[in-house]
């Protein structure tokens, strides 16, 4: 089980005020479920994913992995204790191949199993295994090569952050197959979802909403959904007409 | 001759040696060659005027290699060789060549090389290069290889020129000529450390129609090296040409690129990208989130941008 208690995070602001980007987050969260993290842009998801990882040291508060206080722990640390984590945004790296970053990621990774994960993403190995992750690849391959390697990974807790951003409409239904048949009821690990998608957030088995850097609601999927669907419409009404939307029961 | 531990371990990091080759060879040691062998189509005959050798690769020679390294293990030599390649008509063949100095002492050991090739109609060439310096840190080791390619008509040439350990100070000249339907690529790789420096100057020459030309350099410069990196294509004709370099920059060194771009001819199509930066934090933090210690990392992010 992974467990937040009382997290927050304080970063500097330009004039020397600190900015608090997480406030008191609580959750737990438990194994054989695929979650969705979901808000609004500058909530504090990809800053909370950041925090588990350990590349965002918390300003106070505990990050816990089966009881076990993992806080203190280093990147590469969390890494071999079971987390893993594919970025929003994945860096380049010249003369790095696709086939070295998937054995980096799992070495003892065989060509067959390699394969597989590239076409569960829908990536022809055949074009890509050898390809540096330079600049001559879009964003989209990029993204889809990301989820490739956590896939190989196999870790006890998985965050996919933002998987579905700018990948085309056909992968993104194959990504979404591919990790809810992969982690949804698997008792080996967890995964959480980072995500503004239609499609992802119902298939999820709970969903958790955070904005202004904290924890605003957390459900089982086919409670939650409707209430944001429907507070997304309002907002978007509430837009159009030029008054502040807002929706009860979140 | 049998070699010593010291000079197989040379041979075998400038040229991949760890046997005396089944094709033609030539191993130069200390400002002699003291080992030789031709093959039917490939000769080499020693030249009489000065030091070095003549390479002569028969027309229609297919699938074969020829190696010529040269190793330095006496502290203080200045070793000056001039080696002429020719690459016969439609031949296909694989040329290593490369230096290797020891230095136990705390005299300067240097080897400079004077290369023509000459890679005719239709043939294709590849060639390697490597550079290897051990020894005392007093000893300094200097490199300085000048090169003239001239590619002919139709014919492709590959060369592949790496720098990664113990050379001080290397100053490297490549001018090449390329005509008409003819290709060449260089191939960079350079690694400086401690206070080592490296000069390398390429100049390509599109003199024929529809030729092209490439260069490609990567670099990592740590500690307090320096390195200059200069580049000139010349489209003289209707050609394609393009320079890449991309160094990386670590602790306190020096690194200026200096790509140019002369086009003689309203059809040359000539570009270039350089980029000096350093690893990138995001970098860093992606592979660790995959398991490697922050060393582990960079050693992984600087042997993948030279491989």
């Amino acid at each position: 089980m992974l467990e937040l208690r009382n997290v927050s995070l304080n970063f500097n602001g330009g004039d020397g005020a600190g900015i608090e980007v997480l406030r008191g987050v609580n959750l737990q969260l438990e194994r054989g479920k695929l979650y969705a993290i979901t808000g609004p842009n500058g909530g504090g998801k990809t800053s909370l994913a950041k925090v588990v990882m350990g590349i965002y040291t918390p300003s106070q508060g505990q990050v816990l992995l089966d009881g076990e206080d993992i806080t203190g722990l280093s990147i590469s640390e969390r890494a071999r204790r079971g987390i893993a984590y594919a970025f929003q945004h994945p860096p380049r790296f010249k003369g790095l191949t696709v086939a070295d970053i998937m054995k980096i990621a799992r070495p003892d990774l065989d060509s067959v199993h390699m394969r597989g994960y590239l076409r569960d993403v829908g990536l022809c190995p055949e074009d890509y295994l050898e390809r540096d992750l330079g600049p001559g690849l879009s964003g989209g391959e990029i993204k889809r090569i990301e989820v490739a390697q956590l896939l190989a990974r196999d870790a006890e807790v998985t965050i996919f952050d933002e998987p579905e951003a700018g990948v085309d409409l056909w992968t993104i239904q194959k990504l979404l197959a591919i990790i809810v048949k992969r982690y949804k009821g698997n008792r080996q690990g967890l995964a959480v979802i980072i995500t503004h998608n239609e499609q992802f957030l119902p298939a999820c088995d709970e969903i958790i909403l955070i904005d202004e850097g904290t924890v605003q609601g957390q459900g089982p999927a086919q409670m939650m959904w409707p209430l944001l669907r429907d507070d997304i419409v309002c907002k978007q009404r509430a837009q159009c007409v030029g008054i502040g939307g807002r929706i009860d029961g979140i | 001759m049998a070699f010593s531990k010291l000079e197989q371990d040379l041979l075998a990091a400038v040229a991949d040696l760890h046997a005396l080759p089944s094709g033609a060879f030539n191993i130069r040691k200390d400002g002699e060659a003291v080992e030789r062998q031709s093959s039917p189509n490939i000769d080499i005959v020693p030249k009489t005027d000065r030091p070095g050798i003549d390479i002569v690769v028969r027309p229609g020679t297919r699938g074969e290699a020829v190696h010529v390294p040269v190793i330095l293990t006496r502290s203080g030599l200045r070793d000056l060789v001039y080696n002429t390649f020719i690459i016969g008509e439609d031949s296909d063949v694989l040329v290593v060549a490369g230096c290797g100095i020891h230095n136990q002492g705390s005299a300067q050991s240097q080897h400079d090389g004077v290369h023509e090739i000459i890679v005719k109609q239709g043939a294709r060439l590849r060639y390697v290069e490597k550079h290897y310096g051990q020894g005392s840190p007093e000893g300094r080791r200097v490199l300085n290889p000048n090169t003239v390619v001239t590619v002919e008509q139709g014919a492709w040439a590959e060369m592949e020129m790496v720098q990664v350990k113990g050379v001080d100070d290397t100053t490297r000249n490549t001018t090449a000529y390329v005509y008409e339907g003819g290709s060449l690529k260089i191939i960079e790789r350079l690694l400086t450390h401690g206070t080592q420096q490296a000069v390398s100057a390429v100049e390509i020459h599109l003199v024929g129609r529809d030729s092209s030309g490439q260069v490609l350099s990567r670099s990592v410069a740590q500690d307090s090296s320096h390195q200059e990196f200069r580049a000139v294509l010349v489209g003289k004709e209707r050609s394609v040409g393009h320079v890449e370099c991309d160094s990386i920059i670590m602790g306190d060194a020096r690194i200026r690129s200096v790509p140019e771009l002369i086009a003689e001819s309203g059809e040359a199509v000539l570009t270039h990208e350089a980029a000096i930066g350093r690893i990138a934090g995001e970098q860093l933090i992606k592979l660790m989130t995959l398991g490697l210690g922050e060393a582990e990392a960079v050693e992984t992010i600087l042997s993948r941008f030279l491989r």
